[in-house]
C-alpha cells in the first residue's frame, strides 16, 4: 500500500505491506538506521520514535496505522547542524556510551521535555523505564536529562 | 509474518462491523498493536487477515453518565493516566494503568486490548473486577453488555462471537465512603509482567467493612474474584483476628500455578499480604484509599 | 593536558546523532540474509537431516560441516567446540546447518522445511549432575579443568583456629545483555574474506576464520563495526557467528549478513559461569583467619571454550581482599549439556565475591565480630602476600577505599539507627510493613591477563603522525562504549603534547592495526594503554632526533605542539612531521608490551605474582525489604574503587555506575529458566534486567593510588564494578531481615523461603 506521513518536517512516501513494522519501514525504505532495534517485542525502547507528539516503539507499530502522521527520529533531533540541548547534555554528561539505546533515550526524553520543561528526577526515571541500557546505570543518563532541561 | 497479508482499515465502526460479519473468525483485529505486534514479530500466529481499528473514532472518549463512566475501548493507558474523571471516580485504574509497560506502551495499548487480549496477567482487569465493570459488545447484529465477571469463559477465552466487537467498558464511579486499591507486584518496577495483581473496592464505616469486592491478576487461569473472602468480611468489624482469617482464606481461595515468573506458594502468601495490607490500611485510616506502589 | 579532563568522547557525536554505523545498519549489493539451524535437544547424535522434497531450494543456499575448507572447529584454547555438529550434539542450540536466501522472510520460511531427527541421550544439566558422573561427557570424569592453589600449612592452621566455620554459596548464570543483539556480514573477494560485525576482539575472529579456510594473514580481513556493547559477550562467540556467514558467503559467493534476534543471542550464546563455592574457616577469637580452605566448581558447559581462564582468575580471587597465611584453593570446571559458558564482566571473579563476602558476613555473625571490624582486621596490606605468594608492592588501596565508602555512606551511624529504626516499625505493627537495612563489601580485581598471559601476548601498538601533523593510533583494542577511543587519544595526546581534537584512532581493521590482545580483562586501559603510550613517546623520539639533527640542537623539547631547543621555538610539529614524511615516506613506531620488572609467575605450582598490580574497591549498600511481598528495593549504593588513575572521571564513573547496576540485576533479579537443557526465558520480557525505575541513587569515589607501570599511573577499572553490588545488597538484606541468603539472585521467592526456614 501508498503510504504518506512526515518524518523530520519532510513529506514521505512509501510503497510497503501494510503489517510492515514501522522500524523496518524507517531503517530500509527510508534507510534511516539510526532508530535500532533490540529486541523486536516493545521491551528495549531502542526503536523508540515520536508519533504525533507521543512516544512510541516502532517495532510494535504496523505501517497501516501511519497514514498522516508526523515523526521525529533521531535524525531529526539537531536541527542545521546544531544539536538539540538533550544531545549536548548527553555529549556533556556522558550519557552515551555503547551508544545502541541513545537514539531511544534521546527521543523518550525529547518527548518527556516537550510536555514536562522542568521533570523532578523521579519523572525522568519513569519516562525513561522503557528505555533499557546495560552501558551506563541510567545514573549519567538521567543526570544529563536533568541539565538539558535546565538549559533549555 | 506470512508472505501474503490482508488489512482492512474500516473507516467508520459500521464498516468494522461488516468486515467481522464477513471474515469474523479468520480476521485477527489489531488496535494500538502491543500485544498482536509481539505476536507477529515472535512468528508466534499465524493470521494472514487483520483488521486495524486503530483510527475508529467511534471507540475512542471517556463518556460521564452519571453513576457510570464508559470508557471506550480504544482509550489509552495515558489517557486514562491523565484523565481527571478517571482520576477523581476510579484511582485504581490510574494506577494500574501507569504500570503497564512503560510510556512507550502506555501511548499505545488499550483498555480495550487488554480485555480482549484475555490475560489472566492483565494489569487493568483486576480493576474491572473489583469494580463489576460492565463490557458492551458490538456486532452487526446490535450491541449487548456483558458483565465483566462473566466476560472470561476460561484461559484465554472470552464470550465474544467471531463477528463481535468490544465497544466500550462501563464503570460505575466510586461512591461517599467507598475507596478503591491497586497493588501490582511484578518482577520490576517497571516493564514487569505481574507475579500477584490485586485490586478491591470497599465501603467502611466505623471499622466495619459494609462491602467489599476484590479482583485479583495472575493467580488463576483468567483474573477471578474472591467471593469467599468478600463474604466473610461483608459487615464485620476489621479486628486484626478477622485480617488474619482473610489472609489466609484468600490464600486458599485463589489457584495459582508455578511458572517463569513466580511459585504456587508466593503467589498464595503475596495475595493473602497484599489484601491484608489493604485491610490495615482501611482499619486504621477509614477514609484513605491506597495503591500498593506509589 | 588531556588525561583527567572529561572532554567529549571522540565516538559521542555519530552516537548521539544517529550516524553511528552497527553491523545490522549496513546495506550491501546482492547481500543474502543468512540463519542458523540449531539442535532442539540436549544430547545425542543426528539420525537423518530431511530438506522437505517438495519445497523450492533452487532459492536458498546450505551449508553444513562438510562444506568448511579447512578443520571443522572454532579456534581458542582446545579447539574442541566443531563450527557445526557433525554426528552428534551435546547442547540445545548447537549450531547443525546454515542457510541464505534473499529476505528474512524468505529464510525464515526455507527454516520451516528442514527437520532433523536425532537419538536422544542422557544430558547431565547440573554441576551436580555432572559430579555424579553417571554419563561422562568429557574426559573420564567430566572435569574440564582443575587447579589447586597452596600456602602455607592448612592443617596447622585450623590447629590454631579457636572456631571453624563452614558455608555454602551458590551462583548463577548470567546474560551480558548488550542492547546490540550479535552480528557478522561476511563479504567473499576472490580468495580473501572480509568479515565485519560486533565484536570485542579482531584477532581471534582473524584467527578463527584464517583457520577455517585456510587463508593467509592478509587474505582474512576483519572489521569492527560499531559495537553497542559487549561485556565479555562479544570476546570468543563472535567467531562463531562471523565463521557462519563466512561459510555462506564462500558458499554463495556473495555477501551474507548473519544477525541473531534477541531469543536466539540470549538462548545460544555464552553465559557467566554458574558456580558451587564452599569455604571452611579457621578463626581465631579476635577475628584472624588463620585457614582457608576453599571449593569451586564451576559449569563450563558443553565445550571448553574459555573455561580454563575464567576458572583460574575465579581461583585466584577466592580469598578475596584478605590475608591468610594458610591457604588451600581447590578449583574445578565440570562439563554439562548445556551452551558452553564464557566471558562476562569479571570473568569468575563476581561468583567468588560473592562467596568470600557472604562468608565474612557469616563468620562475624557467628563470631559476634562486627562486620566491618572483621573486614579490617584481615585485609590485605602494602607489602602483604596473597593467595598464590604474591607481595603487594605498589598501589594497594584496600584501606582508603573501604573508609572512603564507609565515611561517605555514614555506614557506622546508619547501621545502628537502622536497627533502632525496624524495632520499632515491627513493634508499632505499622500499616506499611518494611524494614531497611545497610550492608556492605570489599573486594578486588586483578588487571590484565592473569600470571604471564602478557607477557606470552606481548601486546603491540602503534602511532603514527601524518603530513598534517596530526596523531593517528593503530591498535586492535575496540571501542565498545567503556571509551577507548577516547582515552587512547587523551593519553596520546599528552605524551606528544598534542591537541586532544587532532588526535584519533585508526578503523579497528585487522588489515590495518597491530593486534593488541583482546579488549577483555580490564586490560584495555592499564595494558595497552601503556603500550600506546610508548609508542607515541617513540614515535616522537624519532622526530626529535630528526629535529636534533635538522637544526643542529643538541637537545630538543616538544612543548605544546612545538619543538623548542634552548628556549627557541625551532618549528611547529605539522612542519617537522611533513619534512620526515616527505624524506622516509611515513613517520610511524609501534611498541611491545614488557611486564614490569621483578614480576615472577610460576604456571606449575600456581603461584606468584598472579597480576602485575589489583584495583580494589568497597561498596555500601542501603535496602528497603517489604515484608508483605519480599521485595528488595536499593535505595542506595556508595562505591569506592581505586583505579590507579582516572585518565577520564566521568567514563570511569560511568565504568563504575554500569558495572554496579548489572552487579545489582546480578545479586537481584536476573536468572536463567531451564526446562531440558534449554533457556525457556529467552525474552527481554522474562530475562529481566533492572530499568531506569529499579536504580539505586549512586555516589561514587575514585581513589587513585598510581601505579608506576600503568599510562599516567592508571589500573584497570572495567571489571572490578561487577564485583561488589551482590554481597553488599545480600549483606544489608541479611542487616533488615535477619535472612542469611547464600544464593543469588535474592529474589523475594527465595527471600521467602529464607524467612520461613530461620
Amino acid at each position: 500500500m501508498i503510504i504518506q506521513f512526515y518524518v523530520n518536517g519532510a513529506k514521505r512516501q512509501v510503497d510497503a505491506p501494510p503489517m510492515k513494522r514501522l522500524l523496518d519501514l524507517l531503517r530500509e525504505d527510508l534507510r534511516l538506521t539510526g532508530t535500532k532495534e533490540g529486541c523486536g517485542e516493545g521491551e528495549c525502547g531502542a526503536c523508540s520514535v515520536i508519533v504525533d507528539g507521543e512516544v512510541i516503539n516502532s517495532c510494535l507499530v504496523p505501517a497501516c496505522q501511519i497514514e498522516g502522521t508526523e515523526m521525529i527520529t533521531v535524525e531529526g533531533l539537531a536541527k542545521d547542524g546544531r544539536l538539540d540541548p538533550l544531545q549536548q547534555a548527553f555529549l556533556e554528561c556522558g550519557g552515551a556510551q555503547c551508544g545502541i539505546c541513545t537514539p531511544g533515550m534521546l527521543i523518550a526524553a525529547r518527548a518527556l521535555l516537550d510536555t514536562c520543561a522542568r521533570p523532578t528526577r523521579d519523572q525522568i526515571k519513569e519516562a525513561i523505564a522503557g528505555n533499557l541500557c546495560r552501558c551506563t546505570g541510567y545514573v549519567k543518563i538521567i543526570d544529563a536529562i536533568e541539565q538539558a532541561a535546565r538549559a533549555a | 509474518m506470512p508472505q501474503s497479508l490482508n488489512v482492512y482499515s474500516p473507516a467508520t465502526l459500521a464498516d468494522a462491523y461488516a468486515v467481522l460479519a464477513e471474515r469474523g473468525g479468520a480476521v485477527k483485529v489489531i488496535a494500538g498493536g502491543t500485544d498482536v505486534m509481539v505476536l507477529m514479530n515472535a512468528h508466534m500466529f499465524d493470521a494472514s487477515e487483520f483488521l486495524n481499528i486503530w483510527r475508529l473514532a467511534e471507540l475512542r472518549g471517556i463518556t460521564d453518565e452519571g453513576e457510570t463512566l464508559r470508557i471506550g475501548a480504544l482509550t489509552t493507558y495515558t489517557q486514562l493516566i491523565q484523565s481527571p474523571l478517571i482520576q477523581l471516580h476510579m484511582p485504581a485504574l490510574v494506577a494500574a494503568s501507569r504500570t503497564v509497560g512503560a510510556v512507550q506502551v502506555q501511548n499505545r495499548g488499550t483498555i480495550g486490548g487488554n480485555i480482549v487480549n484475555a490475560s489472566p496477567a492483565g494489569d487493568s482487569l483486576p480493576v474491572l473486577a473489583a469494580y463489576d465493570a460492565e463490557i458492551e459488545i458490538g456486532s452487526r447484529r446490535g450491541t449487548r453488555r456483558v458483565a465483566f465477571n462473566q466476560f472470561y469463559t476460561g484461559y484465554r477465552r472470552t464470550v465474544l462471537a467471531p463477528d463481535e466487537l468490544v465497544v466500550a467498558a462501563r464503570i460505575r464511579k466510586l461512591k461517599d465512603g467507598e475507596r478503591d486499591f491497586f497493588c501490582k507486584v511484578g518482577t520490576r518496577r517497571a516493564q514487569a509482567i505481574s507475579k500477584v495483581v490485586l485490586a478491591a473496592r470497599a465501603t467502611a464505616t466505623a471499622g466495619t467493612i459494609e462491602s467489599i469486592s476484590i479482583g485479583i491478576g495472575s493467580v488463576a487461569p483468567t483474573v477471578v474474584r474472591a467471593p469467599e473472602t468478600e463474604r466473610l468480611l461483608s459487615g464485620r468489624a476489621l479486628t486484626p483476628a478477622l485480617i488474619e482469617q482473610a489472609r489466609q482464606l484468600i490464600a486458599n481461595e485463589i489457584a495459582p500455578i508455578s511458572d517463569l515468573r513466580s511459585t504456587e506458594h508466593y503467589r498464595r502468601t503475596v495475595t493473602g499480604n497484599v489484601l491484608a495490607k489493604f485491610l490495615r490500611i482501611r482499619g486504621q485510616r477509614p477514609g484513605a484509599g491506597g495503591q500498593g506502589r506509589e | 593536558m588531556a588525561v583527567g579532563q572529561n572532554v567529549y568522547r571522540k565516538d559521542g557525536h555519530e552516537k548521539l546523532t544517529g550516524a553511528a554505523r552497527y553491523v545490522d545498519d549496513a546495506a550491501l549489493d546482492r547481500m543474502l540474509v543468512g540463519k542458523t539451524i540449531r539442535s532442539h535437544i540436549a544430547r545425542g547424535r543426528i539420525k537423518a537431516i530431511t530438506f522437505d522434497p517438495a519445497y523450492d531450494w533452487s532459492r536458498v543456499i546450505r551449508a553444513d560441516y562438510r562444506d568448511i575448507p579447512g578443520k571443522n572447529y572454532v579456534a581458542l584454547i582446545e579447539n574442541d567446540q566443531p563450527l557445526l555438529a557433525e554426528s552428534e550434539v551435546r547442547h540445545c542450540e548447537e549450531p547443525i546447518l546454515l542457510i541464505a536466501a534473499e529476505s528474512k522472510l524468505l529464510v525464515e520460511e526455507a527454516a520451516r522445511h528442514i527437520h532433523i531427527s536425532y537419538e536422544e541421550l542422557s544430558p547431565l544439566l547440573t554441576i551436580e549432575e555432572s559430579l555424579a558422573c553417571a554419563e561422562i561427557i568429557y574426559g573420564t570424569d567430566n572435569i574440564i579443568k582443575r587447579f589447586l592453589i597452596g600456602r602455607g600449612d592448612i592443617d596447622e592452621g585450623f590447629e590454631q583456629a579457636d572456631r571453624i566455620i563452614e558455608g555454602e554459596y551458590r551462583v548463577p548464570h548470567q546474560e551480558q545483555l548488550y542492547i546490540e543483539p550479535q552480528g557478522m556480514i561476511a563479504i567473499p573477494r576472490g580468495e580473501a574474506m572480509t568479515v565485519m560485525g560486533s565484536m570485542q576482539c579482531p584477532y581471534y575472529v582473524h584467527k578463527a576464520i584464517k583457520q577455517l579456510f585456510n587463508l593467509s594473514d592478509e587474505q582474512a580481513i576483519v572489521i569492527q563495526t560499531t559495537t553497542g556493547g559487549g561485556f565479555g559477550g562479544k570476546e570468543d562467540y563472535p567467531s562463531v557467528i562471523a565463521a557462519h556467514a563466512a561459510l555462506l558467503a564462500y558458499k554463495a559467493r556473495r555477501p551474507v549478513k548473519l544477525i541473531y534476534d534477541r531469543a536466539e543471542d540470549i538462548a545460544a550464546t555464552p553465559k557467566r559461569h554458574p558456580g558451587i563455592i564452599r569455604h571452611r574457616t579457621g578463626v581465631r577469637r579476635d577475628g584472624r583467619m588463620v585457614a582457608s580452605e576453599i571449593d569451586i566448581v564451576f559449569d563450563g558447559g558443553a565445550y571448553v571454550t574459555l573455561t580454563p581462564v575464567v576458572l583460574s582468575r575465579g581461583a585466584i580471587h577466592s580469598l578475596g581482599p584478605y590475608r591468610c597465611d594458610n591457604v588451600r584453593i581447590h578449583a574445578r570446571a565440570v562439563a554439562t549439556n548445556t551452551p558452553p559458558n564464557g566471558a562476562f564482566r569479571g570473568f569468575g571473579a563476581p561468583q567468588v565475591a560473592f562467596a568470600y563476602e557472604m562468608h565474612m558476613e557469616k563468620i562475624a555473625a557467628e563470631m559476634g565480630i562486627d562486620p566491618l571490624e572483621l573486614r579490617r582486621i584481615n585485609m590485605l596490606r602494602e607489602g602483604d602476600i596473597t593467595a598464590t605468594g604474591q607481595q603487594l608492592k605498589w598501589s594497594v588501596g584496600a584501606e582508603e577505599v573501604l573508609s572512603e565508602a564507609v565515611e561517605r555512606s555514614a555506614y557506622r551511624e546508619k547501621r545502628r539507627s537502622i536497627s533502632e529504626a525496624n524495632r520499632a516499625v515491627q513493634a508499632a505493627g505499622a500499616e506499611d510493613n518494611k524494614r531497611r537495612g545497610i550492608g556492605l563489601s570489599f573486594f578486588l580485581h586483578g588487571a590484565g591477563f592473569t600470571g604471564s598471559g602478557e607477557s606470552k601476548m606481548k601486546a603491540r601498538a602503534g602511532v603514527e603522525i601524518n603530513a598534517e601533523g596530526r596523531p593517528r593510533i593503530l591498535s586492535g583494542s575496540t571501542e565498545i562504549g567503556q571509551g577507548t577511543r577516547t582515552i587512547f587519544c587523551q593519553i596520546v595526546a599528552d605524551e606528544l603534547g598534542a591537541s586532544f581534537a587532532d588526535v584519533d584512532m585508526e578503523e579497528p581493521d585487522t588489515s590495518r592495526v597491530p593486534d593488541s590482545g583482546p579488549t577483555v580483562a580490564s586490560r584495555t586501559c592499564m595494558i595497552v594503554g601503556r603500550v600506546v603510550q610508548l609508542a607515541a613517546r617513540e614515535v616522537k623520539e624519532k622526530l626529535k632526533r630528526f629535529v636534533a639533527e635538522r637544526y643542529a640542537a643538541p637537545e630538543v623539547e616538544l612543548i605544546e605542539g612545538n619543538f623548542v631547543a634552548g628556549g627557541k621555538r625551532l618549528a611547529a610539529l605539522s612542519e617537522m612531521a611533513r619534512e620526515y614524511i616527505a624524506q622516509f615516506g611515513e613517520l610511524r613506531a609501534y611498541a611491545e608490551y614488557a611486564s614490569p620488572p621483578d614480576i615472577e609467575w610460576d604456571e606449575e605450582n600456581y603461584s606468584g605474582d598472579a597480576y602485575p598490580v589489583y584495583s580494589w574497591g568497597a561498596e555500601v549498600a542501603e535496602v528497603e525489604v517489604d515484608m508483605d511481598t519480599y521485595e528488595v528495593r536499593v535505595h542506595k549504593i556508595t562505591v569506592a574503587q581505586d583505579i590507579g588513575r582516572a585518565i577520564h572521571p566521568i567514563l570511569a564513573e560511568g565504568q563504575i555506575e554500569g558495572g554496579t547496576l548489572q552487579a545489582v540485576g546480578y545479586g537481584l533479579l536476573e536468572e536463567l529458566v531451564w526446562d531440558r537443557g534449554r533457556i525457556i526465558n529467552n525474552r527481554l520480557t522474562n530475562y529481566i534486567i533492572p530499568t531506569s525505575l529499579d536504580t539505586p541513587e549512586m555516589e561514587t569515589i575514585i581513589v587513585e593510588k598510581q601505579y608506576p607501570h600503568g599510562p599516567f599511573g592508571a589500573k584497570g577499572v572495567g571489571e572490578l564494578p561487577m564485583n561488589g553490588a551482590a554481597p553488599a545488597i545480600a549483606a544489608a538484606v541479611l542487616h533488615a531481615t535477619g535472612a542469611f541468603i547464600n544464593e543469588i539472585p535474592v529474589t523475594p521467592e527465595r527471600l521467602q523461603s529464607a524467612l520461613e526456614d530461620s
